[in-house]
């Protein structure tokens, strides 16, 4: 996994709530059996004016104007703002396989649904929650300065804006751990193999019927 | 102390490790593989040079890209016509093969959409901890199970370790007191509590459902509610386990018998919360008060009863819900101020894994028996959640009932739920859908998705538009 420990880069807004990872990457491109290759399909729906399918060259589809990403201001955006319940919907981990493969490696917004939120740290993309409040001031700040940066400092916690503005942010110790450092987390949690072992022993004693029966 | 939840029992018996910094790592029992969220996680183990933990443990079904026509179905994998769908089912078949894991394989007869079949087979049972790469898994919890959906990283981290690092969730109880009015049933009790408490509402929370009309509801009711557990936020639903529950495991092919069934169910009887357990949120809904409901907008939450009138954005005071309400409407083509009962609709699809199941066959049957599709309908898809409901319809004659009234019958799978096979909606379509997302673009670009039960999806396919069942 890519590490984060600290991004600055243009934000751009996806201004509407319950995003859900159906817009984020429609079911068409889930086909894939890879796991790279989903960012020209980000927000296809809403991206492009035609229909897309897998396989494609996208750099040759009607764009849709009216979609920020499109927009000059954007181009090369790294930060995303949001609003809330940010990814609910299907589990898929596509979705941010291509926030990740578009640029997109940081969401913000005042909330995130459950699922959404635990696969972007599989990905190295930080999601920050951020007070509803906080999100609508730097979505008016966004909107009134073209290229408009934020700078997100993992191991500080600190989201800054361009006025030198610095907000702070919570994320769990153990997910902050693994971005900074890009961990493998199958290799941390075999760490505790013994701890497994013994307690599926016990499990197996207890409940026999949960073990091989299937297979 | 007070005592504990059905949640927080599940959880404390699955503890392998709790660790300083609030994460803790609990073990698996079962983990629930489809195609579509597995083939990155096999490439990982395989980069890494790594086996399954416990290859008994993980279970494999393809439902989302297989056909249900029964020509193209007829070819097994080799006969799908989209080559994309048809490398990610033949992937799945190599995976199982390559690493020993029980697939049930494209025209098993056991095949089916994986919500379905697990509990169907006894592979999900009372007690375990499930996960799969799905956010439907929720489903499973109708069997006093702890199941949740995961990513494809976890789906890697499963099958390597047998284990996930997760932090608790806080407790949540739904009881829905009283009884239901006749033609209301287990989908418009989950709609209505999702248009109760918004499709965030549940963020965090592991969702007990209870009362006496959820323990009223059989199994296939139960797990319509526990399946869209998480179109309210909860990644995971769950409900006790009961004389019901222990009814509906016995004798499945895969469930515990003899001696370990006695010791089984003498474990699962204390699957319940305690009566002192106590709850960070609970929300009680009246059955009597629920009526059957449709959804109107492009989230589960914009749903409203039978009856009811399409809202104006202009009257809201809140600017973030007037402008997803004037979205919506837009997307929906649909008018603020007009009746739900003259929402027109051009395909109606009765499946998916909320109401696929036999009892939902028989109550859309019962309602389209000797009547036909509204010539205005271009087209009304059933299709039966597993092979083996498949079955048991035909044996009850339902496919019959369904044919003559002018809808298709056919194959087990996802289907139109979520169109990643060839059965979509068109641009601009209306659906009356028994499926559980009626997000943009979800069944088809541009279509245009209504959520309901399967009773009244049938009595939509005859009218031509929504119609209340309880009328029918």
């Amino acid at each position: 996994m890519k590490s984060f420990s600290v991004l600055q880069g243009v934000a751009a807004p996806m201004d509407r709530a319950n995003v859900d990872t159906d817009l984020i990457i429609p079911k068409q491109f889930l086909k894939s059996i890879k796991r790279s290759g989903f960012g020209p399909n980000l927000f296809d729906e809403v991206r492009y004016l035609d229909q897309g399918e897998p396989g494609q060259d996208c750099s040759a589809r009607p764009l849709n104007m009216d979609f920020p990403l499109n927009q000059k201001r954007y181009q090369g955006a790294g930060v995303l703002l949001a609003r809330e319940n940010f990814g609910c919907g299907s589990s898929r981990e596509h979705a941010p396989w291509a926030l990740e493969d578009f640029g997109l490696r940081c969401i913000i917004a005042p909330s995130f649904a459950d699922i959404f939120y635990n696969n972007c740290f599989k990905n190295g993309v930080l999601p920050i929650v951020l007070d509803a409040q906080v999100v609508d001031r730097l979505f008016v700040e966004m909107y009134a300065s073209p290229g408009y940066e934020l700078k997100i400092d993992l191991a500080r916690q600190v989201v800054q804006t361009p006025s030198g503005e610095q907000i702070s942010f919570k994320v769990d110790a153990f997910r902050k751990h693994c971005l900074l450092n890009g961990l493998d987390d199958i290799a941390l949690t075999l760490e505790s193999a013994d701890a497994i072992r013994a307690y599926e022993q016990r499990w197996r004693q207890q409940s026999p019927w949960l073990f091989d029966v299937i297979g | 102390m007070s005592g504990q939840t059905l949640y927080d029992k599940l959880w404390h018996c699955h503890l392998v490790e709790q660790r300083e910094d609030g994460t803790a790592l609990i073990y698996i029992d079962r983990q629930l593989i489809h195609e579509v969220t597995s083939p990155q996680a096999f490439e990982g183990l395989r980069l890494a040079g790594r086996q399954p933990w416990r290859v008994d443990a993980n279970f494999a079904v393809p439902d989302h890209n297989v056909p249900t026509e029964r020509v193209e179905r007829s070819g097994g994998v080799a006969g799908i016509t989209d080559t994309v769908s048809r490398l990610q089912v033949q992937t799945l078949d190599d995976n199982c093969r390559d690493f020993h894991i029980l697939e049930f394989q494209i025209n098993d007869t056991r095949q089916g959409i994986v919500h379905v079949v697990g509990p169907e087979q006894g592979v999900t049972l009372p007690g375990m901890t499930i996960v799969c790469g799905d956010s439907h898994t929720s489903t499973h919890g109708a069997l006093g199970a702890l199941a949740h959906g995961i990513g494809t990283s976890e789906v890697e981290h499963v099958l390597a370790t047998q284990c996930l690092v997760q932090q608790k969730m806080k407790n949540m109880l739904v009881r829905v007191d009283g009884q239901l009015q006749t033609g209301v049933t287990a989908k418009d009790v989950v709609l209505a509590i999702i248009g109760e408490i918004g499709t965030a509402g549940g963020t965090g929370y592991a969702i007990e459902f209870g009362g006496e009309v959820v323990r009223a509801l059989s199994m296939e009711g139960r797990m319509t509610i526990c399946n869209m557990a998480i179109e309210a936020g909860a990644r995971a639903g769950l409900i006790s386990v009961d004389e019901t529950t222990v009814e509906y495991v016995k004798g499945r092919p895969y469930a515990p018998r003899g001696q370990q069934w006695e010791q089984a169910v003498a474990a699962w009887r204390d699957l319940h919360s305690d009566a002192d357990a106590r709850f960070d949120r609970t929300v009680v809904l009246h059955g009597a008060d629920i009526k059957p409901q449709v959804t109107w907008g492009t989230s589960p939450e914009m749903v409203l009863p039978v009856d009811g009138i399409i809202p104006d954005p202009s009257s809201m005071d809140n600017a973030a819900q007037r402008e997803s309400t004037e979205r919506a409407l837009h997307y929906m083509g649909l008018k603020a101020g007009m009746s739900i009962t003259d929402i027109r609709l051009d395909q109606v699809f009765i499946g998916s894994c909320t109401n696929s199941r036999i009892e939902d066959l028989r109550a859309a049957a019962a309602v389209v028996k000797g009547k036909k599709v509204a010539a205005t309908i271009k087209r009304a898809l059933v299709v039966p959640g597993s092979g083996m409901i498949k079955q048991q319809a035909e044996a009850e004659g339902l496919d019959k009932i369904f044919t003559a009234a002018g809808l298709e019958w056919r194959e087990p799978g996802c289907s139109m739920c979520l169109a990643m096979n060839s059965d979509k909606l068109g641009a601009g379509e209306h659906c009356a859908s028994t499926s559980n997302r009626n997000f943009e673009g979800r069944q088809g670009f541009g279509g245009r998705t209504h959520l309901v039960s399967p009773a009244m999806a049938a009595a939509a396919a005859v009218a031509g538009h929504f119609v209340d069942v309880r009328n029918w």
